[in-house]
């Protein structure tokens, strides 16, 4: 890999970091709404 | 507050576009590196950003053991949180620039050993706080959180006090920078504080939430209504 390949494997690999942990946000915030709404209490 | 948070992220997207494209396209190329020196606009400011979180996690751990305010906790945990996801990505780009500089992925030198030292730290807190249901959690958390931020000014002055592969830093060091580097920098850095703070807005609204769910089940449980 040359020198440009590195740097968008460090770009790419930081908006993927980003990307996955802010997916893993929307999850947690999807199944608690959820959740609360079960429990009659909806936002 | 509900109305600001979109605007605010909004803001942040088109100012981490602008860094993207300053970083790129305007920043000039560094003669003895090449495009692979251009990984040290993601670097360095995930690496300042990080220090930051853990300094306002070390800040809220503190109150939490003084005043036992839940909020503050609440703060710690999302603050560490997004800290170590920061963290992550200095440890994962540091080797992709290594590679091709320094022939090899890593080393056990100071600067590398304390960085990976550090986010085990917090690693290790995140685990605590996620399966540990003692009571005593928050406060034996907030007690390991300042254990690890004693670890941040030995990652930074790592560099200025023993003898390192790593580059001198940039500001207040050994080592000097093109202002039009330090131009790119500083706006990078500027657009990743803004990116932590909207993440740890959305995720202190989530852990409110948490909480409030675990508040109800709680209460429904004592009830004994049927879940």
């Amino acid at each position: 890999m040359n020198s440009t390949g590195f740097l968008y494997a460090a770009y790419i690999a930081t908006w993927l970091i980003h990307g996955l942990y802010l997916a893993s946000i929307v999850r947690r915030y999807s199944r608690l709404r959820q959740r609360m709404k079960e429990l009659g209490k909806g936002e | 507050m509900k109305r600001s948070f979109p605007i605010f992220a909004v803001i942040t997207a088109i100012l981490l576009a602008y860094a993207f494209y300053e970083a790129i396209w305007v920043a000039p190329m560094e003669r003895t590196m090449g495009d692979v020196q251009r990984i040290f606009y993601y670097h360095v400011p995930s690496a300042w950003t990080a220090f930051l979180l853990f300094f306002v996690n070390l800040v809220a751990s503190v109150i939490y053991l003084v005043r036992r305010n839940p909020r503050a906790d609440a703060v710690a945990l999302v603050s560490a949180e997004v800290g170590v996801v920061f963290c992550t990505i200095v440890l994962v780009t540091g080797p992709i620039w290594a590679r091709p500089v320094w022939g090899i992925w890593w080393t056990w030198d100071i600067r590398l050993t304390t960085t990976l030292v550090l986010w085990l730290i917090y690693v290790s807190y995140l685990v605590l706080r996620r399966f540990s249901d003692s009571s005593q959690t928050p406060k034996l958390a907030a007690v390991l959180a300042i254990f690890g931020a004693l670890d941040v000014p030995l990652v930074y002055f790592s560099i200025w006090f023993f003898r390192t592969q790593h580059p001198q830093p940039v500001i207040g060091g050994g080592g000097s920078i093109d202002q039009r580097m330090l131009h790119v920098l500083l706006i990078n850095w500027l657009a990743f504080s803004c990116l932590a703070l909207a993440i740890c807005w959305a995720r202190y609204r989530l852990e409110l939430l948490q909480r409030e769910v675990e508040e109800v089940e709680s209460l429904e449980s004592l009830r004994g209504v049927p879940q």
